[in-house]
């Protein structure tokens, strides 16, 4: 099962390559990873996505849980929460037959156009996982992406529910 | 406020923190801290033969004692050299502070010599690390090392020092830190009244109980409290291998150890309960077999601090996040106030049942023979010490037939390696266990395999006067190993045995102790008897015991806990 686990940690050095650790050393797995600091610069915030049971899911919060540097963590999965994710993907536009085509994918996504040059566009979309890899369904029929790059899911509760150090 | 250096510091903290023994080898990296140590008599440093050894004695001395053990090593080899220390510390949640020296900060990254990254080499052994990177911050890096890996679940903390720091050239202010508290680590002590009262609840309704106890009550210091809920619910109670101790192992409650080479009345006990109270233990893979047959009509209790050991393997039904001191405390509370003069009468088929099995007598051998039986060695060890000696042990069959043919009274007195299982952990951890204790008897354990892993302590033995006996069982080949070739792989004893074994006689004697060699069963108590009058001075016993015994009962892989050999031929 999908599951998205948030977790408030100390922003000290050396802090994420704990988590990271745990999941490789425990073989539990991470389909994404979003971590930037917070509000509070002391304060870092890890978004991870990954898929697991129920009994794997446990040990997933409880071993990161004894992590020294872990204020909290929670599973978004567990309750009602919004996600969203960035994406960055540069595509191959060089007629005026694709610029059209990309441009009409553009607006029903909803995406924006980042960059333009001679040969190519640089797109920006954000969403849920699931609008994400639609949109780049949709736009690899209509032309040659080049690269992309996803910032992985990052969530909250939703509601009075939230994560913080008190 | 005092002004000192770095390296000054690193020693002051330590002092302050009432440390007393530091086990450890110095080099480039750390040798303002060892100038700093050399310019006081407080903090007494024990000079190792080689790195794994200084951890293994900082871990002897910690469970002997339940004080943190302390190690200094220098960067690079240094440091890497007490990996498998601190690992072994860790399986065992032991509490430990590794201080290894680092390069000076402006060369981190540059592969400078001797360098290693020790933050992230010994990330996944260690309960937490440090790398320090100002010298202001020593004292409350080291004062929250020692803090973290003594409490909660304990366990091994490294702080890395980079050289610049620890400068003996620069001083700064010294404040020793009022508070060592984190926001991000609260361990929890007490346990939640509402598990409390659902765990009283399924002990008072259980028919066929069973106290199921491991390391963790020993340490919390909690025997005492392990003790009086037994007598109280006058149920049987086992050990796991590093539990034993916990409860004694001469009180007629006890039924010996459990797991892949526990006892059958252990086994089968834990098999047929309707209710095992497991205190400190973490149902690990060598207690409970294939775990989807473990136990199948027993309600589960689970009580332990940490609470990724709960429902980790075995799905407890009722989990206690809590110490075993604290909680079980709560339970006699709380049984206070319950009825437990009919526990006899509810039991009484239970022990009945018990008994039968206890009456199989699994631990029996073969003594029709000449050939030195392995037991018979132990059981003369425990006559020859009165059962009261430390006694610290290597890994193999050696270690297993210490654990069921000497029963501790009391805890911290078995010293071995349970989880890691490291061969080359005796000797330095008895070490360690008579710096702690130095009037005690410190006995290893051994065989011919695992004491050549650490031998050069031999000559720190000498240096500090350790009058450690040494009981090697001398099979000549990796008795284990050759037990499981012999099982499992139709006696093809590929590279378990070794055809250059030393004189070990003569070994101890070149570095200056006394080697006793015994061949024959007759010599043994004799041998035994001058080993143990020799009070003062270290004695290695090199005993040639039978090359082909194995160690019994022990689990069918893949059984349930009560499937067992019994010996070669025999199984329940």
């Amino acid at each position: 099962m999908k599951r998205i686990i948030s977790v408030l940690m100390e922003n000290a050095p050396g802090a994420l390559s704990r988590i990271v650790g745990l999941f490789s050393q425990r073989g539990f797995n991470i389909d994404s990873l979003n971590v930037s600091d917070t509000d509070d610069p002391s304060l870092s915030r890890l978004t991870i996505a990954t898929v697991a049971d129920d009994k794997v899911n446990e040990q997933i919060i409880k071993q990161m849980n004894k992590l020294i540097d872990v204020l909290k963590v929670t599973d978004l999965t567990e309750s009602a929460h919004v996600e969203r994710e960035l994406m960055l993907v540069k595509v191959v536009a060089n007629s005026e037959a694709t610029r059209s085509e990309i441009i009409r994918n553009v607006d029903i996504f909803r995406a924006k156009v980042l960059d333009v040059d001679a040969t190519n566009y640089t797109l920006e979309l954000t969403g849920a996982k699931e609008k994400l890899d639609a949109f780049i369904a949709t736009l690899s029929h209509n032309a040659t992406i080049i690269e992309s790059a996803r910032t992985g899911i990052c969530g909250l509760a939703r509601g009075e529910r939230a994560l913080t150090a008190k | 406020m005092k002004m000192m250096s770095g390296a000054a510091m690193v020693v002051q903290t330590l002092n302050d923190l009432g440390v007393k023994h530091v086990f450890g080898y110095p080099g480039g990296a750390v040798l303002d801290i060892y100038d700093a140590l050399f310019a006081q008599d407080e903090v007494k440093h024990v000079l190792v033969r080689h790195e794994q050894a200084a951890a293994h004695m900082a871990d002897g001395y910690a469970r002997a004692t339940g004080i943190t053990g302390t190690v200094l090593v220098t960067s690079g080899p240094g440091a890497t050299n007490t990996l498998t220390g601190i690992a072994t510390a860790y399986m065992d949640s032991i509490p430990m502070v590794v201080l290894s020296g680092q390069v000076p900060s402006q060369h981190i990254g540059e592969d400078a010599f001797q360098e290693t990254d020790m933050v992230g080499c010994s990330r996944p052994i260690v309960k937490h690390s440090f790398l320090v990177k100002r010298a202001v911050d020593i004292p409350k890096a080291i004062a929250q090392a020692y803090y973290i890996a003594n409490s909660g679940r304990p366990g091994p903390v490294v702080v890395d020092l980079p050289k610049d720091i620890v400068n003996v050239a620069e001083t700064h202010p010294y404040e020793f830190p009022s508070d060592v508290t984190m926001r991000s680590y609260k361990p929890v002590t007490k346990g939640n009244n509402k598990q409390i009262r659902k765990a009283i609840n399924a002990m008072m309704e259980a028919k066929r109980p069973v106290l199921y106890v491991g390391g963790g009550a020993i340490a919390a210091q909690a025997e005492g409290e392990v003790t009086e809920l037994a007598e109280k619910l006058g149920c049987p109670v086992t050990c796991t291998l590093m539990g034993l101790g916990a409860f004694s192992g001469v009180h007629e409650q006890f039924i010996g150890m459990l797991g892949m080479h526990g006892t059958v009345e252990a086994n089968k006990t834990m098999h047929n309960s309707d209710c095992i109270i497991a205190l400190g233990a973490r149902f690990d893979d060598r207690v409970t077999n294939n775990v989807d047959k473990f136990c199948p009509s027993a309600n589960i209790i689970h009580v332990d601090i940490d609470p990724a050991s709960i429902s980790k393997t075995v799905n407890a039904h009722i989990p206690v996040v809590g110490s075993i001191e604290v909680v079980v405390k709560e339970f006699l509370e709380e049984l206070a106030n319950e009825d437990l003069s009919k526990q006899t009468e509810k039991q009484a088929d239970w022990w009945e049942q018990i008994n039968a099995w206890r009456a199989q007598k699994c631990l029996s051998y073969n003594q029709d023979t000449q050939v030195i039986k392995p037991q018979k060695v132990i059981e003369s060890l425990y006559k020859h010490t009165n059962g009261e000696a430390y006694v610290s042990s290597d890994v193999g069959q050696h270690q297993m037939f210490a654990a069921l043919y000497y029963p501790f009274a009391k805890p911290r007195r078995w010293i071995n390696s349970g989880g890691l299982g490291t061969m080359g952990f005796g000797l330095p951890a008895a070490m360690g266990v008579q710096f702690a204790h130095p009037e005690a008897t410190s006995v290893v354990v051994t065989g011919d395999g695992s004491i050549q892993m650490n031998i050069q302590e031999l000559s720190t033995c000498l240096q500090y006067n350790l009058p450690i006996k040494i009981i090697s069982l001398n099979n000549r080949a990796l008795g284990m190993v050759r037990q499981w070739q012999d099982m499992i792989y139709k006696g093809r004893h590929s590279h378990s045995y070794m055809d250059s074994m030393p004189d070990f006689v003569k070994l101890a004697e070149a570095y200056g102790h006394v080697g006793i060699k015994v061949d024959s069963l007759d010599e043994l108590d004799e041998a035994m008897a001058r080993c143990f009058a020799e009070k003062e001075r270290l004695v290695f016993m090199d005993i040639a015991v039978d090359q082909n015994e194995h160690v019994y009962p022990m689990q069918i892989k893949y059984g349930a806990m009560d499937e067992m050999r019994l010996s070669k031929t025999e199984r329940t």
